[in-house]
């Protein structure tokens, strides 16, 4: 399944938005293109956000992992 | 009928057209808490997004960027009533509903540290992390008297007229209005 190595994983735990989405900009920058980040949030808006923001910042969602009171992500930087 | 030349024409026209910058261009108008707050989620979610942001302020708008710790003199008698009467900095901006006598804004602001919801001091601070353009309108600032050196430390803040404003506005594909 998961067929990725995770570079960095990034805390958004407790944080309401806009602030998970800011805080995977500011990281995704710092990574090199073809790394993948794993983002933990607990906002469920993150769930609709993330995959937006990617589509619209030209990066891949992998994978998405719902968990009781958790969701992590997997973040391709693409360019 | 040379369509690859049609094609270049088109897309040449495509690309010079207004509104196609991935940029977004904001008029933040009201000086209400709730309205300041909402301006700058969107503002910097757009500036995560990718997007160049810029924000105008204008009217009631130019009374959250006082500094409170910031003294001036010099004002005359209207200058200084606005003074007092205008809120001192984002820290003392009401919600547009529900304040009842400023219950409601310490209440919504003690949920909003509750659920972790960002302050607008935080705001600010990623803002200013993210490059986001802060422009003040000058009218605004001469007619209630406030001046430049009771604003903000932010950095590049401008103080311009609306073309300023409007030249970025026409090449953003995001125009809004708070």
């Amino acid at each position: 399944m998961s067929e990725f190595t995770v570079a960095k994983t990034l805390d958004c735990k407790g944080l309401a938005c806009p602030m998970p989405i800011v805080k995977l900009s500011m990281e995704i920058t710092k990574m090199k293109v073809g790394d993948v980040v794993e983002m933990l949030s607990t906002d469920p808006g993150s769930l609709a956000d993330v995959p937006s923001w990617a589509k619209s910042t030209g990066n891949a969602v992998l994978e998405t992992k719902q968990e009781p009171g958790l969701i992590r992500f997997y973040v391709k930087r693409q360019k | 009928m040379d369509i690859e030349k049609e094609l270049t024409e088109l897309k040449a026209k495509v690309d010079s057209a207004p509104g196609m910058e991935n940029k977004l261009s904001m008029v933040v108008f009201s000086g209400d808490l709730d309205k300041q707050i909402a301006s700058m989620i969107i503002a910097t979610g757009a500036a995560a997004m990718g997007m160049k942001v810029i924000l105008f302020y204008t009217f009631w708008g130019t009374a959250a960027l006082r500094d409170p710790a910031k003294k001036v003199s010099g004002k005359n008698f209207m200058g200084k009533m606005f003074g007092f009467m205008l809120p001192k900095g984002r820290n003392k901006l009401k919600l547009s509903q529900m304040n009842m006598a400023g219950v409601g804004t310490a209440m919504i602001k003690d949920l909003m540290k509750k659920k972790n919801v960002a302050s607008l001091d935080q705001l600010f601070e990623v803002a200013a992390m993210l490059g986001i353009e802060i422009f003040i309108c000058e009218m605004s600032m001469d007619l209630m008297g406030m001046k430049k050196e009771e604003m903000i430390d932010y950095p590049g803040l401008k103080v311009c007229g609306v073309a300023s404003f409007l030249a970025e506005a026409k090449e953003s594909a995001v125009q809004l209005f708070i």
